[in-house]
This record gives structure tokens, C-alpha cells and sequence, in this order.
């Protein structure tokens, strides 16, 4: 059993950093989930804890930076040691950065809740954010098992999260071209949808490092863009397409 | 020696208890000092006897009290708890449970914990694996002070919602071991969470035919009132509606038994051929009177996927209705099975294979969302609800697996439902 040598003061470093990256993991999911929930059900209150709990990461992030720091300076961590540290810091930047994409979620709950909104404009977006949500646990749980062989899936799951970008742009441009009342709201969904979008993103990130971490190696390079986002476009009386 | 008890008690406890345990020789050594102190001027043999006299009384005395006595009794004994691996013991547990030291390192998982959470290797961080803010705390509450025993709610939002009261508390009064439990409350949830989405669902969506019979019935009961050719056609549309409603809610309903089950990746393996066999049989009346043949491809080897045999034939039927409904003018349906080498890394595939108008590449990702249509009138005409696709997601999701499709407009789609290579054990 691991636990029956006393640890050593660098093991316990190491650990810290890893159990901070978790804590870091858990807001990160929950900031995001209950983002997409705030939206989804106009609530204010729950978007404004979210954006409270932004500080945590942040603050997080900059404890791991530093940490890692010092151990970089102090241990001089050679192999394993060192790509865990690297990852260490890389990761925990990916998760402020998905703190913050859903702290902008959040932010936006009250200019989208100001009037009644129809559930199915929702739909979808909550769908992407189940794909993203998949995609940040899958990789945090990958990194807590140090296991690659899911990581391949990531990738798939961040071309099917393009698709359903794409998709959903259209969806919202549709409803703009049908009622310019709907702009507003829409606009901002939009960029709501773009967000989720990126969190899959820093995602696929983390699954990268990950993959470094445990086998040494970089991600073989086969990613092709599929976000397709940037040629859409309606013709103006393109009938709804629900 | 010393019991288990006495660590937990603080010194002051313990060197009382050795007080007492001893106090027979303490009695005898006092006595020998008092005679030899007695006799004027004690030899050498005089202390000899006196030294014999102590060890007589530490070798003859008790040693313990009579609590001492019967606890030690049954330590000695041959208990039926005795030699019971630990192994077995948490095996036997049904909840999930996770044993892991003073680090917050994961030491052991019962069967039924990988069952619920994917395999779990000793050695990995359980902060890592169980993130939420909740948990973190409750993990650092036990760890801090091993005499905790606390309660949290904890819940799993994707790839199924499921709900757990998870407690946390030391094993043992050594330090060191701790156990988290965790009971599945999903079931209370979902039922919550299935009433709410019902009602939103079966109001919004029945409210469509809802208001068409209304109007129909208005027209009957005014203008149309003596026209016996509009009263006929009325009526056909009427019937239309009702059957409509009548399919959204068995769809519904299935939809929500489904979401209230509870998460079982395990099941009994099973031929997946059959199954689609007798799919097919089912669907023989609709692929004939839709003019579409079905062709079947199957593998020499028995293609084995874990599961209930109801779901997955209802995932096979879906997408096989599907195929043919929205298929019909390609006149023909593949189904290809296709069975990887069992063990390898890749799991059975499913793939359904129609040759109909295919389905336009920016509906391919959302075609699974409840109520979404790609058509809503062609859906509606195809007696769709909306709903079949939700329901394949969320039995092959349950199964571990995903749904795949492809399509490309004019040349037709294939579905496929991938499934899980079996866990080796």
C-alpha cells in the first residue's frame, strides 16, 4: 500500500498542486453547469453566485503558479516530475480560462431573462453544454487516472461540438431574420453559444497535456477545424427551419 | 499488549489502567518491602525470599479485570469474522464504496463503486476524481479529525444526472483508513425532475393537435355543420390528431420510465442478432406497405453487447421505423452488424443504412434533441414525435455507448449505435 511510507516533503508539494488542479476541476464544472442552469431558468441569483465563485479560480490559479514556481526553483524536477509540474500550470490556466467563459455565461442571464424567452431557444444550447460538460470530465477524470485511452474520444467530441456550434448559429440567425425583437436576446446566446464552445476547447487543451503528462509524448497533430460557423449565412427568406 | 481502547484514552487513563491491571504484584512488592524494612538485619536469603514471594504473585495473580478477562476471551476465540478478507467484505456491500488512506489516496473499490464510477485504480487522488466543491470539504472534514462522520449530497450531472448521499468516516479508531459510501438517491430525483419536464413537455407539445380538434370541432359545430363531405374529411384530420396525442404521450412516457431508471452499466450479455431479428419481424407490416426491402448483414461470430433486452430492441426498432419512414424512396434499408475481435479495444457496432434524401449537415448534430424536427410537416406526416431519436440517445448513453450518424443530402444516412467493448474482468 502507497500510503504506508511516510511521504516526502516533495511528494506532498506534487500532491498539492494535483489536489489544487482538482478543487480547480470541480468549480470549473460547477461554474459552468450552473451557468447554463441560471440561463436556462432566469436565474439571477444563481448567475451571481457563479460570478462570485470566479474569484476562487483565479485566485487558484495564480496559488498553482506560484507553487510550481517554487518547486521548479527549489527541486529542480527532472522527467515525470517536471512534465507533471508543466501540465500542472498549463491546466490550471485552461480552467481559469473556462472560469471565466462561464462567468461571461452568467453575466449575460440578466439582458437574456429580461423578457420571457420560448424553452426551445434554450434546447440546444443546453445540449452543447452537455457535450462540453462530458468533454471537461471525461479529461479531469483521465487526468486523475493518468489513463490515455479515452483521450481519443475527446477529440471526436470537440468535432461534434463544432457541428452543433455551427448548427446552433444558424438556428439563432433564423430567429433574428424572423423577428428583429428577437435580436437582442439572440446576440447574446450567440455568444453564450461561443463560450461553450471554447470551454470544449480548453478542454481538448487539457486532454493534450494530459497526454503529455502521462506518456511524455505530444498529442499526435490531427486536428482539423470543424467549426464551420464562419460561412454561415441565410439567404433573407430562407423559410424556419423548425 | 495494551488494548485498543487505552490509545483513544489519554495518558492519564492508561497509566491508571496499568495501575490497576498490576495491582496484585504492586500489593506483593509492597508486603516485601515492609518485611525486609521489618527485620532488623535481613540477609541475603531473607530477599531472596521476599523477590520470590513478588514473582509468585505475579506469576499466580489475575492479570486483568474481569472486562479485560472476557474481552481478551473473545479475541482469542475463533469468531466467524475471522480470515475474511476485506475484499470480500466491501464486495459485499451493494452501495458503492471507496476505501482510501490518510492522503486522500484511493486504497480499494468495491465492485459496486466501479460499476457506478468507471474503474478506479488504487493509488489514484480521490480529490482528482471527485471534484465538487462538496466533496473536497468533506473529505478534508474526516481526514482532519477521523471522528466526523458526515453526510453530503453529491451529484453527477453528465454523461446521466444521477444523485448520491455520500458518507464519509474512519475505519477503525487506528487512523489511516477511511471509507466513503455512497447511496443512489437518483431515483427520488428524477421522479421530481420527470413530473416538471412532463408537464412542460406534454403541455407544449399537445397543445398543437389540441387546438386543431378544437377548431375542427367549431367548424363542425358551425358552418360545416350540414356539408357530410367536410364532416368526413374533418373527422379523418380529427382522428389524425387524436392518434397523434395518443403516440406523444406513450413517447413521453416511455421517455420518462427510461430517465427514471436507475444507472446499471452491467447486465446480462446478449446476442445482438436476435434482437434485430425479431425487429425486423415486427417491422415486416411497416417495410412492406412502405414498398422498402431490408437487407440484413451479419457477422459469423456471435456479436455479444451487456444490457436489457427491451431497450436495446427499442433502440434497434427506432432507428429501424426511421429508416424506413424517412428512407421510403431510396426502396431499400441495410443493417449491418459488425462484430470487432472480442478482445479488442472496439466495441459492436449497429449500423443502419437507408438511401432516402439524407438529412442536411447542420441538423445532423441536433436531430437527438427532444421536439427537434428537421421537417416539421414531412415529421408529422411520418407520424413522428419528435421524440425516438431522444429515446436511442438515452438508451445507448445508458448502455455506456453513442449514437453515430452520417448523412449526406441525396445519397441517404446511416445510423449507427455504437456499444461499449464488454469490461474485462
Amino acid at each position: 500500500m502507497q500510503s504506508q511510507h511516510t511521504m516526502r516533503a516533495y511528494d506532498q508539494e506534487l500532491k498539492f498542486l494535483a489536489t489544487r488542479i482538482g478543487a480547480m476541476g470541480g468549480h470549473a464544472e460547477r461554474m459552468v453547469d450552473e451557468a447554463v442552469a441560471a440561463l436556462v431558468h432566469s436565474d439571477d441569483g444563481l448567475a451571481a453566485k457563479v460570478i462570485r465563485d470566479d474569484e476562487m479560480l483565479d485566485a487558484s490559479q495564480r496559488e498553482v503558479d506560484d507553487k510550481a514556481i517554487v518547486i521548479i526553483a527549489k527541486r529542480q524536477p527532472m522527467a515525470a516530475d517536471l512534465r507533471e509540474i508543466i501540465g500542472a500550470i498549463r491546466i490550471s490556466a485552461d480552467l481559469e480560462r473556462v472560469g471565466d467563459l462561464g462567468k461571461n455565461i452568467a453575466k449575460r442571464v440578466g439582458a437574456i431573462s429580461r423578457e420571457r424567452q420560448p424553452v426551445s431557444l434554450f434546447r440546444g444550447l443546453q445540449s452543447l453544454a452537455e457535450l462540453a460538460l462530458t468533454q471537461l470530465k471525461e479529461v479531469l477524470d483521465a487526468y486523475a487516472s493518468r489513463s490515455v485511452e479515452k483521450i481519443a474520444f475527446v477529440r471526436d467530441r470537440d468535432d461534434r461540438i463544432d457541428a452543433m456550434y455551427t448548427s446552433l448559429f444558424r438556428e439563432l440567425l433564423t430567429y433574428m431574420m424572423e423577428d428583429p425583437r428577437n435580436i437582442s436576446a439572440c446576440t447574446h446566446l450567440l455568444f453564450c453559444a461561443k463560450n461553450i464552445e471554447r470551454i470544449g476547447d480548453h478542454a481538448t487543451n487539457i486532454a493534450e497535456t494530459v497526454y503529455y503528462i502521462v506518456t511524455g509524448e505530444q498529442m499526435p497533430p490531427e486536428r482539423s477545424k470543424e467549426d464551420k460557423s464562419h460561412k454561415v449565412t441565410l439567404d433573407a427568406y430562407e423559410p424556419a427551419e423548425r | 499488549m495494551s488494548e485498543e481502547g487505552d490509545k483513544a484514552d489519554g495518558p492519564m487513563a492508561r497509566i491508571l489502567g496499568r495501575l490497576v491491571e498490576s495491582r496484585w504484584t504492586l500489593v506483593a512488592s509492597a508486603a516485601a518491602v515492609f518485611v525486609l524494612a521489618a527485620i532488623p538485619e535481613p540477609g541475603w536469603l531473607v530477599a531472596a525470599l521476599a523477590f520470590a514471594g513478588v514473582a509468585v504473585v505475579a506469576i499466580a495473580a489475575p492479570r486483568r479485570l474481569m472486562v479485560g478477562r472476557s474481552r481478551e476471551a473473545t479475541r482469542d476465540r475463533k469468531g466467524p469474522l475471522d480470515g475474511i478478507r476485506y475484499q470480500d467484505l466491501a464486495a459485499a456491500v451493494p452501495d458503492p464504496m471507496i476505501l482510501f488512506d490518510a492522503h486522500g489516496v484511493i486504497v480499494h473499490v468495491n465492485p459496486a463503486a466501479v460499476v457506478a464510477f468507471g474503474p478506479l485504480a488504487p493509488g489514484v487522488a480521490l480529490h482528482l476524481r471527485f471534484r465538487a466543491p462538496e466533496m473536497h470539504g468533506l473529505i478534508e472534514e474526516v481526514l482532519a479529525d477521523a471522528t466526523t462522520v458526515r453526510a453530503i449530497d453529491y451529484v453527477e450531472r453528465v454523461p446521466i444526472e444521477r444523485v448520491f448521499r455520500v458518507t464519509a468516516a474512519a475505519v477503525g479508531r487506528e487512523g489511516g483508513l477511511f471509507a466513503l459510501v455512497f447511496k443512489d438517491q437518483s431515483e427520488a430525483r428524477r421522479i421530481d425532475r420527470m413530473r416538471a419536464d412532463f408537464i412542460a413537455n406534454a403541455s407544449h407539445e399537445l397543445r398543437t393537435p389540441l387546438a386543431s380538434i378544437a377548431g375542427f370541432v367549431e367548424t363542425l359545430r358551425g358552418p360545416a355543420r350540414n356539408d357530410t363531405g367536410a364532416r368526413e374529411h374533418f373527422l379523418k384530420i380529427m382522428q389524425d390528431q387524436t392518434g397523434r396525442m395518443a403516440r406523444l404521450i406513450d413517447d413521453l412516457l416511455s421517455l420518462s420510465r427510461l430517465e427514471m431508471k436507475p444507472y446499471v452499466r452491467t447486465g446480462t450479455p446478449l446476442d445482438v442478432r436476435g434482437i434485430v431479428d425479431s425487429v425486423v419481424d415486427s417491422l415486416g407490416p411497416l417495410a412492406a406497405e412502405s414498398g422498402v426491402t431490408v437487407e440484413r448483414r451479419m457477422p459469423d461470430s456471435p456479436p455479444f453487447v451487456s444490457g436489457d433486452r427491451d431497450e436495446l430492441f427499442q433502440v434497434f426498432e427506432n432507428l429501424l421505423e426511421n429508416a424506413i419512414k424517412y428512407g421510403q424512396s431510396g426502396g431499400r434499408v441495410e443493417i449491418e452488424i459488425v462484430a470487432p475481435p472480442a478482445d479488442g479495444k472496439d466495441g459492436v457496432q449497429v449500423r443502419f443504412r437507408d438511401f432516402g434524401p439524407g438529412i442536411a449537415e447542420e441538423h445532423i448534430p441536433r436531430i437527438t434533441e427532444r421536439f427537434y424536427r428537421v421537417d416539421v410537416e414531412s415529421s408529422r406526416s411520418r407520424k413522428g414525435t419528435g421524440l425516438g431519436l431522444a429515446i436511442v440517445k438515452h438508451i445507448l448513453t445508458r448502455h455506456g455507448g453513442w449514437l453515430d450518424v452520417h448523412s449526406r443530402v441525396g445519397s441517404g444516412s446511416t445510423f449507427i449505435a455504437h456499444f461499449p467493448p464488454p469490461t474485462g474482468r
